[in-house]
């Protein structure tokens, strides 16, 4: 299970480090997203490598994981979507978003995925989505995120486009 | 991506902390802000006594803008003045109460003005370290903070010896990780400190006799950390003229829903009526709708129903008790007001729902966002939250049972006011509203209602009726 962190990576931890002077324990959700930025999921070797690297009991950061919604222990999609799914969204068709958005990047999504598990993933995994509570812009519904990059307003038609701006990538 | 506030200021509002927002020669990095007056209040601020900037706050009385509303200047004051201490300061930007959406403008379209506010307020508070804690999904968000604290510091508005004075600050920004629980206070210290967000328990843990790491700290919102530099700006004094006495200053109203252009309005506070909101800021309800529910500070706040009468108590010029009476939409948006009819301003985020909205299903749309946030510490709120989700779920599939209306109320008045932290509240008001308000549409889903035999039909089980007995 073990592999070589680069060392430029390493670097930036270290750096991060530092912004917690009272504690490092501090910093372990900063790392866990540096972790995720750079190799795509949580695996248990990272939980190993960060326990480690904050003198903490892997427990520590294993609890973290399982808690924090945003961290995952399985790779996604090279786009990977977030719906909103929270009220001013949904009145403005989230959910039908949702569907579209499945349906053109050919995701299976079960109706109620499991809680611990919500990612649905394409088969040539090339798009991955998921259900996320109120992303903070409920007066522009219905919005999304693809990786990073934040969509507000998208209307049935505009899906298609977004959709095809990605598969280019 | 987050396309700027194209809707020059309504006439009826009054903007403060937006006034950059919605200008096309405005950008987010601080050579424009310096050319708008940015961080001319810090030098200002800085050449005080920070003991006189406390006094200015408090006289500006502005109340906490992140949901409770609690008095900024009255809360610094909690810190012992014998500390010996290291006192932190911690941004709350975890900006996640459904229908609030005001945070994000702020930090995506001037962030200095919240970088300035906050070194101003670490310097009232003697805090030498401060933190942002942003949420996740933010991620553009954060990278601007970064961008602008780099800023900051270049021009020595941040670091070692700020412009002279002696005073050394640091500022980092912390990423939360999609959980709402964070945005609750001691939650966002124990997440700080590395852990899972679980709230404190208050006494002892006032976080500013003990926060962070044990030490005092302030734990204040964006929005009103924004205010703490309109403060030192305008005085307390000509500050506390904005809006009404003890609901002072301005605030950003959120809207959302069923109305023609909703958005960010930043008004006076309470210079506005929700008629006013809805009709001439927003444009009105949508072709041949009727107004149906208002939730009014966020989603936690208690639903108004659209023919409800609401008594105010007042006195006359005599000084006498008056009483009257008052439609929703007349119903004046400051703290004080909402909060004699039975909700509450919140965090600003106020929800339109016309005569096309079924409130079942609303309210098992946030029942599922509480169930799903619930952080697990205290059992009724664990247990309640999901068990209330259950319910409004069945009943919107068309598999409810005669008990599940007063099933609902039980489990919500059995979280309210058990649980450590707010949340308890939080998520038990929706449904004690929504149930008490709307009985007849629960009580039409209170049955059986899909086709039979299709497999699904829930019967509660034995121990939930037993529970559901509790109370009756």
């Amino acid at each position: 299970m073990s592999m070589q962190v680069p060392a430029d990576f390493e670097a930036k931890i270290d750096a991060v480090i530092l912004r917690y002077p009272v504690s490092k324990r501090s910093a372990s959700l900063p790392l866990l997203h540096l972790w995720q930025e750079r190799f795509g999921y949580i695996s248990p070797y990272a939980i190993e490598w960060i326990a480690a690297k904050l003198e903490l009991e892997p427990i520590n950061i294993l609890e973290l994981v399982t808690f924090y919604p945003m961290f995952r222990q399985k790779p996604v999609g090279t786009c990977h979507i977030r719906v909103c799914r929270t009220l001013s969204c949904a009145m403005a068709g989230g959910y039908g978003l949702m569907k579209q958005l499945c349906e053109k990047t050919g995701i299976e999504r079960p109706d109620h995925p499991d809680h611990h598990d919500p990612i649905a993933v394409s088969s040539d995994g090339k798009w991955s989505i998921e259900f996320v509570e109120c992303l903070a812009s409920c007066g522009t519904g219905p919005v999304c995120m693809v990786n990073d990059d934040f969509h507000e307003a998208v209307s049935p038609e505009k899906i298609g486009e977004l959709v095809a701006h990605y598969e280019e990538k | 991506m987050v396309a700027p506030l194209q809707n020059p200021p309504h006439p009826k509002e009054r903007r403060l902390l937006f006034a950059n927002l919605a200008r096309p020669d405005f950008t987010n990095d601080i050579a424009c802000s310096l050319k708008h007056g940015g961080y001319e209040d810090l030098k200002k601020a800085i050449k005080m006594k920070p003991a006189d900037i406390t006094a200015e706050v408090k006289t500006g009385a502005v109340r906490g803008r992140g949901g409770a509303g609690f008095p900024c200047g009255v809360k610094w004051g909690f810190i012992r003045p014998d500390n010996t201490k290291p006192v932190y300061l911690i941004c709350n930007a975890d900006e996640s109460e459904p229908g609030t959406f005001k945070d994000r403008y702020i930090i995506h379209q001037d962030p200095h003005q919240l970088i300035e506010g906050m070194v101003i307020s670490c310097f009232a508070v003697n805090a030498k370290l401060a933190y942002i804690y942003i949420r996740g999904e933010f991620p553009e968000g954060a990278k601007i903070l970064e961008k602008a604290l780099d800023e900051a510091r270049t021009k020595n508005f941040l670091g070692k010896d700020i412009l002279g004075s002696g005073f050394d600050c640091e500022i980092y920004v912390h990423r939360g990780a999609g959980a709402y629980i964070c945005g609750e206070e001691t939650g966002l210290i124990e997440s700080l400190e590395g852990k899972r967000p679980y709230p404190r328990i208050k006494p002892p843990y006032f976080p500013a006799a003990l926060g962070l790491y044990m030490c005092p700290t302030i734990v204040n919102n964006v929005e009103t950390l924004c205010h703490v530099k309109h403060i030192i700006k305008m005085g307390g004094a000509e500050y506390a003229k904005l809006g009404r006495p003890n609901n002072t200053g301005t605030r950003v109203l959120c809207v959302s829903g069923d109305v023609m252009k909703p958005g960010n309005f930043e008004v006076e506070v309470g210079a506005v009526t929700m008629g006013e909101l809805i009709n001439d800021m927003c444009g009105g309800l949508k072709p041949g709708r009727k107004l149906k529910a208002i939730i009014p500070g966020g989603s936690s706040a208690k639903v108004l129903r659209a023919d409800e009468r609401f008594k105010l108590k007042s006195k006359d010029a005599d000084g006498n008790p008056v009483e009257k009476e008052i439609g929703i939409e007349d119903i004046v948006l400051d703290f004080d007001t909402l909060a004699a009819i039975g909700s509450m301003a919140g965090s600003g985020g106020v929800i339109i729902m016309d005569d096309s909205r079924d409130m079942v299903e609303t309210l098992a749309n946030l029942n599922e966002f509480y169930a799903h946030e619930s952080c697990g510490q205290c059992t009724p709120c664990r247990e309640g939250s999901l068990w209330m989700k259950k319910i409004t779920a069945r009943m919107v599939e068309g598999h409810g049972a005669d008990s599940d209306t007063a099933t609902l109320k039980s489990v919500a008045d059995n979280i309210a006011g058990k649980t450590i932290c707010a949340f308890g509240e939080a998520c038990a008001w929706p449904t004690q509203s929504f149930v008490a308000k709307f009985r007849e549409e629960f009580e039409a889903k209170s049955k059986p209602t899909a086709v039979a035999g299709d497999g699904h039909h829930d019967e509660p089980t034995e121990s939930e009726i037993a529970l559901a007995g509790v109370e009756q």
